[in-house]
């Protein structure tokens, strides 16, 4: 059939941002033990109770066992065939873009997000996180006007010690799971970003990820948090390198919202999902939390996840402060043998809080998505509400789409709501379009477009545009 | 033959008690089925009782239940020279059914242990029928109850010697509904494991009501499979009541297999119960196969009820329809799981699953996990939860109408089970399960419904002593 035809050429299409940048590496060796740690933790100039609390994760992290409850077939993953550490050997801290080595913004060009033109367009400070160590910053002088801390995490833990022992670990422990310990152990850089008291942040804040050298896990750890009545946009885009080793991607992502604040937490995510044989690929595995501990805050979730060979990951909200919002948007697109699990947390102990999921699942070729989401509404959590809504699209017979919502509610006053559906495209609008002169690429891409609408439209403008474009890119190779 | 548990705990007592009996247990079996059971008792001996580390029995905790010791029956000879029907009577107005009785999950026979009709239906013992007929039973028996994912399976598999036996060959509609009615009594904690197998042929008609009661207070734990195969064009119509004491650990695993046109509606109606797991596994086996499964559950005091229920989309064109509803009061708790698979050819399936919950109180507790797993695209599935309390401004409308706070409450209620309630297809049957219902919501329905004594409430101590002769 036709409509079959066009399914398999988009299906078939390939990677597009698969290159890589060949840059002076300075790397430990591989494996992982307690020398590492102390390797990492000196090659980083870290003070000493963090050097102890990294080797307090790690030996917690000896203790545990990798979890295998998720509906996802994890090849076993060797912890100590693992580079942990690898720095481009930058030495001095840049100025301008001029000084970035050439071969790392012709990068950034490739993938279309040119600093310059970042800069000029859309107003955001770039914060470019290439291989675990942070690259350039800009606008940094607009944010330090308002008092804004935005840095990379070993800046942070150098400039702002304090701050960074308040609150690291603080929503995620170590002991939270086996990743987030491993993390704790062996991070190496991420973002850390402090809004003050009554500040609205006037600029999207954003990083880009990259995974670079070849066998390196990143490590991430990001770290937001929005004082008093602060408001900020925190945006986290990802592409990566083609490479047929698989590679373990384990970040740990920590918001903290005060009373009043809002912190908006936007993502693609783009790494590599492995070829169409699904080899390769990164291993997506991380843990992102936020808690909303004063009255009235908000934090809201919005992610877009097209890439990655495994992603597993539930971005949550705690719920603490009364009053307090939670929301979670998702776009998840699996393709080829791409395997999703993912969704949220959303966990109400304050009174008047109240809590949206809006998942849009898609699958095509022989890929598993699924939503695994938590609602958990405790007896002190009065009036409390939930909404969710989670709906599967499956494209092509060979894929799997799954849904697994737990809802726990111990409060009489409370509302959830669950609802899901799981379809394929309707011939009926596919054919409206056609009628339409649309060709079928055209109005499948259009479909699921509109499909995702819902989520596409949370993102900030200037993510917006990428994430459709992105969606189309997988949709041309995923949706078809 | 009757033994006791006593000594270390009850998973080592069990294993004990099969290992010393396994000669009474599996007298009379083909080698096959004594292979079987044999390797569903090694299966318990490795993995024991489930415990709340599970994922499936994370929110049923049996731990209580199985600290107690245990009164175990090897054979029915204890029934020698009960009636029955002093024990219990179904009492439904104009509800006429055969009724097959099993006492303390041993089949009573009032006229032999076999029945065989003109039309060929056959209702009895599962034991006799073991013997007599053997054809029939080995092809089916143990043949769906999977016991490699559920100990409690297994556990069944090796001890379950009776429980009833249902066959209805091709071609009959059986006019008079049937009722298997399980009652326990007994003197002491008991620990019941009977087996039931239902077996419809093609174009066959079946409508059975299973009736659960315990007839006192005993501490007691049911651990039933049944197991029931329905063919080709053929119907059957499910109903469960459950209205058991607050001691009673019930655990009641069915599977369900639908050939092609196979229809199947269970309804289960959960009225009391301390501790209910309903573990319900429907497998659409053939083309056009279509699945109701209803429930609802009216639970109090620090009742707990889990329905598991698994639907099994094996063929293209099947359908399904899941509806549980629950009105939770006091530290009442309730878990819901339901899981949808279709499978990869299963094309053009439409599966449906609800499952609502009313707390009226800030102690009760639900837990709510509709699944779904879906390999197949042509496919229309959804699902649904809410979980609320009692719309207000109804709760107004009908109060400005001059009805009271009280009655008010009682016809919402009411109203929202009515939903499952209505899918009845007995008419005597629903009336009297609407009425139960009612006086459930009120909270005057209780085993002792029908006597006068409260022996159960500590609040009005009973103690008299009547000379019978006298009378």
């Amino acid at each position: 059939m036709e409509n079959n035809q066009i399914i398999e050429q988009v299906t078939s299409g390939e990677y597009k941002y698969g290159f890589y940048t060949d840059i002076e590496m300075d790397m430990a060796p591989k494996g992982l033990n307690e020398d590492i740690i102390r390797f990492i933790s000196q090659k980083k100039s870290e003070p000493d109770w963090l050097l102890e609390w990294r080797l307090k994760a790690y030996r917690h992290w000896l203790t545990m066992k990798q979890p295998n409850w998720g509906h996802l077939n994890i090849p076993p993953i060797d912890y100590n065939d693992i580079i942990y550490y690898a720095a481009p050997k930058s030495k001095k801290e840049l100025q301008s873009l001029d000084e970035v080595d050439p071969e790392l913004l012709a990068t950034f060009n490739k993938l279309g997000i040119s600093l310059e033109e970042q800069k000029r367009l859309s107003g955001v400070a770039v914060d470019a996180v290439m291989d675990s160590v942070s690259v350039k910053t800009t606008f940094s002088k607009t944010l330090e006007k308002h008092g804004i801390i935005f840095c990379s995490f070993s800046e942070a833990v150098q400039k702002h010690p304090d701050l960074v022992r308040k609150y690291m670990g603080s929503v995620v422990p170590y002991t939270d799971n086996y990743f987030a310990a491993l993390n704790s152990a062996v991070f190496t850089d991420g973002s850390f970003c402090y809004i003050p008291k009554g500040v609205r942040c006037p600029l999207e804040l954003s990083t880009y990820f990259r995974i670079n050298a070849a066998n390196t896990g990143q490590f991430e750890r990001t770290l937001i948090i929005g004082d008093e009545e602060s408001y900020v946009s925190y945006m986290e885009g990802c592409t990566a390198p083609q490479r047929d080793e698989n590679q373990l991607h384990a970040a740990v992502v920590e918001i903290v919202a005060m009373k009043d604040a809002y912190v908006k937490y936007s993502t693609v995510q783009n790494w590599y999902p492995g070829n169409k044989q699904g080899e390769g690929g990164i291993y997506n595995l991380v843990t992102k939390r936020g808690i909303c501990r004063g009255a009235n805050s908000k934090i809201s979730w919005t992610q877009v996840e097209t890439g990655s060979a495994i992603t597993w990951k539930y971005p949550s909200c705690i719920l603490m402060g009364d009053n307090s919002v939670g929301e979670f948007y998702s776009v998840a697109v699996t393709n080829n043998y791409q395997q999703a699990d993912t969704g949220t947390k959303m966990i109400h102990l304050g009174k008047n809080t109240s809590s949206t999921i809006i998942s849009k699942g898609i699958s095509a070729g022989f890929s598993n998505n699924s939503y695994r989401g938590l609602v958990k509404i405790v007896r002190k959590a009065e009036n409390s509400r939930n909404f969710t809504q989670c709906d599967s699209l499956l494209l092509g017979d060979k894929c799997g789409a799954h849904t697994f919502p737990y809802i726990h509610d111990e409060n009489k006053s409370s509302i959830v709501e669950h609802e899901a559906t799981t379809s394929k495209i309707s011939e009926d609008q596919l054919f409206y379009l056609q009628q339409r002169g649309i060709s079928e690429e055209s109005a499948i891409g259009l479909i699921v477009n509109g499909y995702a609408r819902e989520v596409l439209k949370q993102l900030p403008m200037e993510f917006a545009v990428e994430a459709q474009k992105l969606l189309s890119i997988s949709l041309e190779g995923s949706v078809g | 033959m009757e033994v006791n548990t006593n000594q270390l705990s009850l998973k080592a007592d069990l294993i004990r008690l099969f290992e010393d009996n396994s000669d009474v247990l599996l007298a009379g079996e083909t080698t096959e089925m004594i292979m079987h059971r044999k390797k569903a008792f090694e299966l318990f001996r490795q993995n024991g009782f489930p415990n709340t580390k599970m994922e499936k029995w994370r929110n049923t905790d049996l731990s209580a239940a199985i600290k107690e010791n245990y009164h175990i029956y090897f054979d029915p000879a204890f029934l020698e020279g009960i009636d029955l029907k002093t024990i219990f009577q179904c009492n439904i107005p104009s509800l006429v059914t055969d009724v097959i009785s099993q006492l303390n999950g041993w089949f009573v026979s009032e006229n032999g242990s076999l029945k065989k009709t003109q039309d060929g239906v056959i209702i009895g013992s599962l034991q006799a029928a073991k013997k007599h007929h053997a054809d029939i039973v080995n092809q089916y028996l143990h043949s769906i109850a999977n016991i490699e994912k559920n100990s409690l399976i297994a556990l069944n598999t090796a001890f379950a010697i009776d429980g009833t036996f249902i066959y209805v060959p091709d071609n009959v509609h059986v006019e008079i509904p049937m009722q298997m009615v399980n009652i326990i009594r007994h003197y002491r904690n008991i620990f019941i494991q009977n087996h039931n197998l239902i077996i419809l042929g093609r174009n066959a008609r079946l409508q059975l009501l299973q009736c659960d009661d315990s007839v006192d207070q005993q501490r007691s734990v049911t651990n039933t499979v049944t197991e029931v195969f329905i063919g080709e064009n053929s119907s059957l119509d499910h109903y469960k009541l459950q209205n058991k004491n607050n001691n009673s650990t019930f655990i009641n695993s069915a599977f369900f297999n639908l050939e092609k046109n196979a229809r199947l509606l269970t309804n289960g109606i959960t009225l009391n119960g301390g501790m209910i797991r309903n573990d319900i596994h429907v497998t659409l086996n053939g083309e056009h196969a279509e699945a109701n499964i209803m429930g609802v559950y009216l639970m109090d005091g620090s009742q707990h009820v889990d329905n598991q229920v698994f639907v099994d989309h094996a063929y293209p064109n099947c359908f399904s329809n899941e509806l549980f509803k629950g009105i939770l009061d006091d530290s009442a708790s309730a878990v819901f799981n339901g899981h949808i698979l279709v499978r990869r050819d299963a094309q053009k399936t439409n599966a449906y699953q609800n499952n609502k919950n009313i707390l009226l109180t800030d102690k009760a507790t639900v837990n709510t996990m509709p699944f779904l797993e879906i390999y197949a695209d042509d496919v229309k599935c959804s699902h649904g939860t809410t979980i609320g309390q009692l719309d207000q401004n109804a709760l107004f409308y009908l109060k400005s109408r001059g009805i009271g706070d009280d009655n008010a409450r009682l016809l919402l209620m009411y109203a929202f089970a009515a939903e499952v309630i209505n899918y009845i297809g007995i008419e005597p049957l629903r009336i009297r399960v609407d009425d139960m219902v009612k006086k459930r919501l009120r909270g005057e329905l209780s085993i002792c419904d029908q006597c006068v004594l409260h022996c159960s409430s500590k609040e009005k101590p009973v103690h008299f002593e009547i000379d019978m002769s006298k009378i």
